[in-house]
């Protein structure tokens, strides 16, 4: 592997991080408000669809991003209605979602489109463009090394990129420096508590179920608008889950979330610079170990073996007012 | 409100709430058919008709319901501990290995009825094994069960196509699957089963691995109702610190309800690989892993419950193949968006019409006491 595929490596990791950042953050509010979010995977590829098919109807990446968010927000909605009103068994409503995404998006697809559950080809206006330099970046680019790092592997990515990578201390700020934050944390740990202060539980967590909605919107409408130019069938490919690991390995902390989906994102990268080639002293590595490799990394995390995990208390339980 | 839900009479709690949560589920996918711009009540009826329609629909709808219950036992045996199994597909697909080198190594040598056994035990073994370390790390690493159990069917794909090519695959051929059985790899069909009732079976492939499956469903309600690892199982499930108080080993039951419920997984590989296909090919499971979950949700984890369960999503998917061929929009994965409603309406909102229901039942209930009282 030389420098330039390194240089790409990197740049790869930056780019596949940003769908997991923003799911795992959507994850990171609802979980930290008490509701487990099994959904997110469904989410993603629903808003994948909806972005990317709002785009090709109007030709618009606006409004396929408006899409995008409003359906994954809807799908919250009805995951709230099922796991905070109803009570109902979150992982199920979770699984459901994740059912109902992935067999409406190739029948409504189909009917739409008629491209074996595809959508159009986006045209390049239509998309997100991909080239927002840093500033300075070409000043900057002769310094070897570190000109490199800061032009070709921080600069020219899509403003959903930065958006991305800035949510998270805005996220670490807003949970841990306002007051709708302390509430949020208290909700997911004590809800009997936050009852008795007057604060409606049910309020908050449907808060933060619906803004999770917004953000796996975002990273749907990355998906289907940025990195690739349309949708196709089950392109979600487990990410939602990877996010929601990669939470689970960040401890529910937001600036951990930063170096798991970093983490995550580089083996994604890797194991697609890496196929098809030979490692010195393996030989040649099957391809289905490189597609199978950040589940396997997934299981491993989760195993625990780097550290102990500890949910918000009150995660997965729905909130009972009267005994 | 220190009980929120009224006591409701059997009929109503066990069968007019699930089929008022069944008929929301299918009204909705209804609304979808008329999204994708079919009429929903012509695919309604080809799906009928194509399910039950002739001997051939019928045996279809029981080669899938086969499927079904294994997968939906599976489900159930772990909703039963409180665990979450999502992936009795990859349990499945893993168990093909067991069936596959059962029939490769003695289809020609041994006959039908000696290959069986092997195969029945191989695929339960394969299928517990893919399950075994999602439970240890459950049981031992405290790592949750529904994501492990979701990245090993991610798993599962990617090392079964591997296997497919590189153990499987006879040489000079392109395709990842095996070569076809001899005779000993074949199950007999079920052919006289049908003809009982005076059904001509024809081509379908509704084999013994049916039968197979009844009698997993019976041994599983022995399990679960009638054994002392059964009695554990649910004390877990019901709460679990109850059970650590009774003494019993939480551990080992995690441990043991998964490897029962992988090994149930497992044996869905023999209805398609031995019972149909006659060898083993790639993405044989065909999802029938996830219809599990929604079977089991809706048969309420009762064995009966799961058969009668599996046999309607037996006449989805062969229904849903009719409707696929009339209506080119609607495909299978319709059965899927089904599934996800049925999981939604009959498990997570399964208390949305309770409310509604139990009071009509108390109405009547003050109304016919009313008229007793007049009466007297």
């Amino acid at each position: 592997m030389d420098y330039g595929e390194i240089i790409s490596v990197l740049q790869g990791t930056i780019r596949m991080s940003v769908p997991l950042i923003l799911t795992a953050l959507a994850g990171l509010y609802a979980e930290r408000s008490g509701v487990v979010d099994i959904g997110l995977e469904g989410k993603l590829l629903a808003a994948a669809f909806a972005g990317a098919s709002a785009a090709a109807f109007t030709g618009s990446a606006v409004l396929g991003l408006i899409a995008a968010v409003f359906c994954s927000v809807c799908f919250s909605a009805i995951h709230g209605f099922a796991s905070i009103t109803q009570r109902g068994d979150q992982i199920v409503s979770g699984t459901a979602i994740n059912f109902i995404a992935m067999g409406a998006t190739v029948i409504i697809g189909q009917a739409w489109f008629n491209m074996a559950g595809r959508t159009p080809s986006l045209p390049p206006e239509s998309k997100f463009d991909g080239s927002w330099g840093l500033p300075f970046a070409d000043l900057v680019a002769p310094i070897p090394f570190i000109g490199d790092i800061y032009a070709r592997v921080l600069s020219g990515h899509y403003w959903l990129t930065y958006l991305a990578y800035a949510l998270i201390p805005i996220t670490w700020w807003v949970l841990y420096r306002t007051r709708f934050g302390l509430r949020l944390r208290a909700v997911g740990e004590n809800p009997g508590a936050v009852d008795t202060a007057g604060i409606s539980v049910t309020r908050l967590r449907y808060q933060a179920v619906l803004l999770g909605g917004v953000f796996v919107g975002l990273a749907g409408a990355f998906l289907s608008m940025a990195v690739s130019a349309g949708f196709t069938k089950g392109m979600s490919a487990g990410k939602g889950f990877i996010a929601l690991a990669a939470l689970v390995f960040a401890n529910w902390k937001p600036k951990n979330i930063l170096f798991t989906c970093l983490l995550f994102g580089f083996l994604d990268s890797l194991s697609i610079a890496m196929q098809g080639k030979t490692l010195p002293g393996l030989g040649a590595i099957p391809v289905q170990l490189w597609q199978a490799l950040p589940y396997i990394l997934t299981v491993i995390l989760l195993a625990g073996f780097i550290g102990k995990a500890v949910p918000p208390k009150a995660s997965g339980r729905a909130y009972v007012k009267e005994r | 409100m220190s009980a929120p839900f009224a006591r409701l009479p059997n009929w109503a709690e066990y069968g007019l709430i699930p089929l008022v949560n069944l008929l929301v589920a299918f009204l909705i996918s209804g609304l979808v058919v008329l999204f994708a711009g079919e009429n929903p009540l012509r695919a309604a009826y080809l799906m009928v008709y194509g399910a039950f329609g002739s001997g051939e629909g019928i045996g279809y709808t029981l080669f899938y319901a086969t499927n079904f219950i294994f997968a939906g036992l599976a489900v159930a045996v772990a909703f039963h501990a409180g665990l979450f199994n999502i992936g009795a597909e990859g349990q499945a697909y893993i168990g093909g290995i067991g069936v596959a080198a059962a029939c490769l190594l003695f289809d020609n040598s041994l006959p039908w009825f000696l290959v069986f056994p092997l195969a029945i035990i191989g695929s339960a073994a394969m299928g517990a094994l893919w399950a075994l370390i999602p439970a240890w790390l459950q049981a031992y690493r405290g790592s949750h069960i529904v994501i492990t159990t979701i990245m090993f069917n991610y798993i599962a794909q990617a090392f079964m196509l591997w296997m497919l090519i590189n153990v499987f695959k006879p040489l000079g051929q392109m395709a990842p699957q095996s070569r076809t059985f001899g005779p000993g790899g074949h199950l007999p069909k079920l052919d006289w089963l049908l003809s009982i009732v005076g059904l001509d079976n024809r081509n379908s492939p509704f084999n013994l691995s049916f039968l197979l499956a009844l009698l997993a469903a019976w041994l599983v309600w022995l399990l679960i109702w009638r054994s002392r690892l059964g009695y554990e199982i649910r004390t877990m499930g019901h709460s679990p610190s109850a059970a650590r108080y009774a003494g019993i080993f939480e551990k080992r039951i995690i441990v043991t309800t998964m490897l029962i419920s992988g090994a149930l997984a497992g044996m869905l590989a023999i209805n398609s690989i031995m019972g149909d296909q006659h060898r083993i090919q790639q993405d044989f499971v065909a999802g029938a892993g996830f219809v599990g979950i929604a079977v089991a949700l809706m048969g309420r984890s009762h064995p009966l419950g799961i058969i009668l369960a599996s046999i309607l999503f037996g006449m989805l998917y062969q229904g849903g193949a009719e409707i696929a061929f009339e209506m080119p929009n609607i495909s299978r994965d319709m059965i899927v968006v089904i599934q996800g409603l049925v999981i939604l309406f009959a498990g997570a909102l399964e208390h949305l019409f309770r409310p509604a229901i139990t009071a009509a039942f108390v109405r009547m209930r003050s109304r016919s006491a009313a008229t007793e009282t007049a009466g007297a």
